[in-house]
């Protein structure tokens, strides 16, 4: 009998973590208990994106979106919609303008700005059978490099659609490619750099997870063009999902013929190798992600020489992000002139975003470059949750900085974000609203620099520290009038000076918020005042006597018992000296009486 | 394995993701609400679905909805041709099913004994 419907259950590591294996379970031993299991199929695929909403189900072909199903929910879901056809309307999307047919489906506000290219098969295909890869056209790029083009007319195709590598830099694929297959040696390498650490990042991480098949593709066809016949993708040992669906994958792929010796019975021969990282975050520079693959410590190298001409074992090595490999076979099999349409003159495709923070729809999302930050935060996103304003938008991790609100109509490219100040980086987004203190955001960014660097170079090693302790100061209430003239000086030097990116960018996250948010420092400094009530050493908690209605929750909640009061009678009182600024007392007062005070 | 063998994977292959990419051109929607399937709904679906698959049809999708008030002329099924009128069954049984397959679907002329009503306005 012919199937008749698809449920797709997103197993992202999102969804994963939210319990989505045991609504799998459920799935599967309901349709076997109902009879169903020849009619209805349970595919797991890759991230989709909503991730807050998981687990998700995306029931083909009629499309409706299920969120946040727990096992229990399976059993009704089973009998009323795909026994009977009646989907289950209160766990659908509830998305004001969702509706719940397939066609529909692109109407729904986070997926109608997006354009999936790069994640086109993630959350539609199963990522551990190659069958569906390649019935979504998965390999027909890398056979047709290999049998009707030539190394150079793929490098002149990767050059001409303007694709820069998505890691961050924005470096132009196409240059990279050829001065690697400029490089006078027989022995080279290629690399997938998905060493991905930073705070709030997680694209990689769902490409690797949902379509492993496209980055082995375009790998394959970047070392049949720059003449490699072994790669190596890094990968973190704490991403287990992506580390096993990328085994499984290789695996596959060499089944099929589509790695290892001859490919596709030509004369290419290629094989990828995977190496796991113990999660160091600078072994995403690339120089020390060689040297880990190596089986080095993994610190940096000084350059040049570059990877293209001296990198793993000596050797030219072609080094690219995960995202910029996924964008290869569509490159490839659409052209460069489809690619070079899509985003804007200088900045051309598409970027894939992980966005978190104080977001309505935290997940993964892909728009074609030029898109604005509103459009992404909005429209994409839904906007701040509990009515909030937006301050800020963290863009590029601890190599970034902060972008403010009356920016947001900043089209996304790689120039435009550096003219304010931030990177486009691997493409991390964290919202931050009027409740987040800049200071301490660049505080918690030098935080993890600072544990973050491995200590070859000074003023990396000893200048994030210093910065640390600066911004440490400030919050505590402690800075004076010199340090903002001391934080822009060291943070100078350690930009000019280190060795590598991580140091050089390192200090970004405060130059920002210095440039954009000065009083906010200076209210620190000057009037030992926290604007958004962060900073506990310079914030107070009050109870407002006229609204506090004795309940007494916040005197049962406190951990430190620094609320006096009684029942029914007088309002509550909050002793300074002994709060701790935990804010328990704030959370569960149901007559929001108790507030935040800083300064005067 | 050369090129025309992954070609040829591809083409069994995209059999099983058709129902994700939507290029459907048509569709059977079988009433499945309390009376559809106390008339023999679920029979009738499972007809269209062994006649589909036998025919290895792979423009045509199964789908199902609810009641929709038609109780005295079920099982009843709604049949979608791209750019062409609906046409909605009445009394459905497994035989007419695969009738309306064969002529239907894939003759292109509906099947009148078993007619309802014909939708100018459905997409």
């Amino acid at each position: 009998m012919r199937r008749r419907l698809d449920v797709l259950i997103c197993s992202g590591a999102a969804c994963v973590s939210s319990h989505s294996e045991a609504v799998r379970d459920a799935l599967r031993g309901e349709m076997e208990r109902q009879g169903l299991s020849d009619e209805v199929r349970v595919v797991e695929t890759g991230c989709m994106g909503p991730c807050e909403l998981g687990p998700i189900l995306l029931v083909y072909p009629d499309g409706a979106f299920y969120v946040r199903v727990r096992p229990e929910d399976v059993a009704e879901i089973v009998e009323e919609h795909f026994r009977k056809g009646r989907p289950v309307d209160r766990l659908l999307w509830t998305d004001p303008a969702a509706r719940r047919l397939a066609e529909e489906k692109r109407q729904i506000g986070f997926f109608a700005k997006q354009q999936k290219i790069v994640l086109s098969n993630c959350g539609r295909i199963d990522p551990e059978n190659i069958e569906e890869s390649i019935a979504a056209g998965g390999y027909e790029a890398l056979g047709i490099a290999l049998t009707e083009r030539s190394p150079e007319a793929l490098i002149a195709e990767v050059e001409r659609s303007g694709l820069r590598g998505r890691g961050g830099a924005g470096f132009p694929t196409g240059t990279k490619w050829r001065l690697v297959a400029q490089a006078p040696s027989a022995t080279k390498y290629v690399v997938c750099n998905g060493d991905e650490g930073d705070p709030g990042a997680f694209m990689d991480r769902a490409l690797l997870e949902g379509d492993p098949h496209s980055v082995l593709e375009g790998m394959a066809i970047a070392a049949f063009a720059v003449g490699a016949s072994r790669g190596y993708i890094y990968v973190r040992a704490e991403y287990p999902l992506a580390v096993r669906r990328l085994r499984t994958a290789l695996e596959q792929a060499r089944r099929h013929g589509l790695l290892g010796e001859r490919i596709l019975e030509t004369e290419f021969s290629f094989d990828i190798e995977l190496r796991i990282g113990a999660g160091a975050f600078v072994c995403g520079e690339e120089t020390a992600l060689i040297a880990s693959i190596e089986g080095e410590r993994g610190v940096p190298r000084h350059r040049p020489p570059y990877p293209s001409e001296r990198g793993v074992f000596g050797q030219p090595t072609l080094i690219n992000n995960v995202e910029t490999w996924g964008n290869i076979r569509h490159v490839i099999l659409r052209g460069a002139s489809w690619f070079r349409g899509i985003g804007t003159e200088r900045s051309p495709g598409t970027k894939v975003f992980a966005l978190s923070g104080k977001v309505n729809r935290t997940g993964l999302v892909e728009v074609p470059m030029g898109t604005t930050l509103r459009e992404l935060i909005f429209d994409i996103g839904g906007g701040i949750p509990n009515g909030k304003a937006l301050k800020a938008v963290q863009t590029g991790g601890p190599s970034g900085g902060c972008i403010p609100a009356n920016r947001v109509d900043t089209p996304i490219d790689y120039e435009s974000l550096r003219a304010l100040g931030a990177i486009m980086g691997s493409g991390g987004v964290i919202v931050l609203d009027e409740d987040n203190c800049m200071v301490d955001v660049a505080r918690y960014f030098l935080e993890f620099t600072c544990d973050e660097s491995c200590g070859t170079c000074a003023p990396c090693r000893a200048g994030t520290r210093q910065m640390r302790g600066i911004l440490e100061r400030i919050t505590a209430g402690d800075g004076d009038g010199e340090d903002l003239e001391r934080l822009r000086a060291l943070a100078e030097t350690v930009r000019r000076t280190s060795l590598c990116g991580l140091g050089q960018t390192a200090p970004n996250p405060i130059l920002s918020t210095l440039e954009q948010f000065a009083d906010e420092y200076r209210a620190h400094i000057e009037e030992r005042r926290c604007p958004a009530g962060v900073c506990t050493a310079l914030i107070r908690y009050e109870i407002a006597s006229d609204r506090c209605r004795a309940c007494d929750r916040c005197r049962r909640v406190c951990p430190v018992e620094a609320i006096a009061g009684a029942p029914g009678e007088g309002a509550y009182v909050i002793d300074v000296a002994r709060c701790i600024r935990c804010g328990r007392c704030r959370d569960v007062c149901p007559f929001a009486a108790v507030e935040v005070r800083s300064g005067g | 394995m050369k090129l025309e063998d992954l070609r040829r994977i591809r083409e069994r292959a995209s059999k099983e993701i058709s129902l994700r990419t939507g290029g459907a051109r048509v569709r059977v929607i079988v009433g499945m609400g309390t009376s559809g399937i106390a008339a023999g709904a679920r029979d009738v679906m499972g007809a269209f679905l062994d006649e589909i698959e036998k025919r290895d049809l792979t423009d045509v999708i199964v789908t199902q909805t609810g009641e929709r008030g038609w109780a005295s002329s079920e099982p009843v099924v709604e049949v979608r041709v791209e750019g062409e009128p609906a046409v909605v069954y009445g009394e459905m049984t497994p035989d007419a099913a695969r009738r309306v397959v064969a002529e239907h679907i894939v003759n292109g002329s509906p099947v009148v004994d078993y007619v309802l009503e014909v939708r100018k306005d459905a997409t």
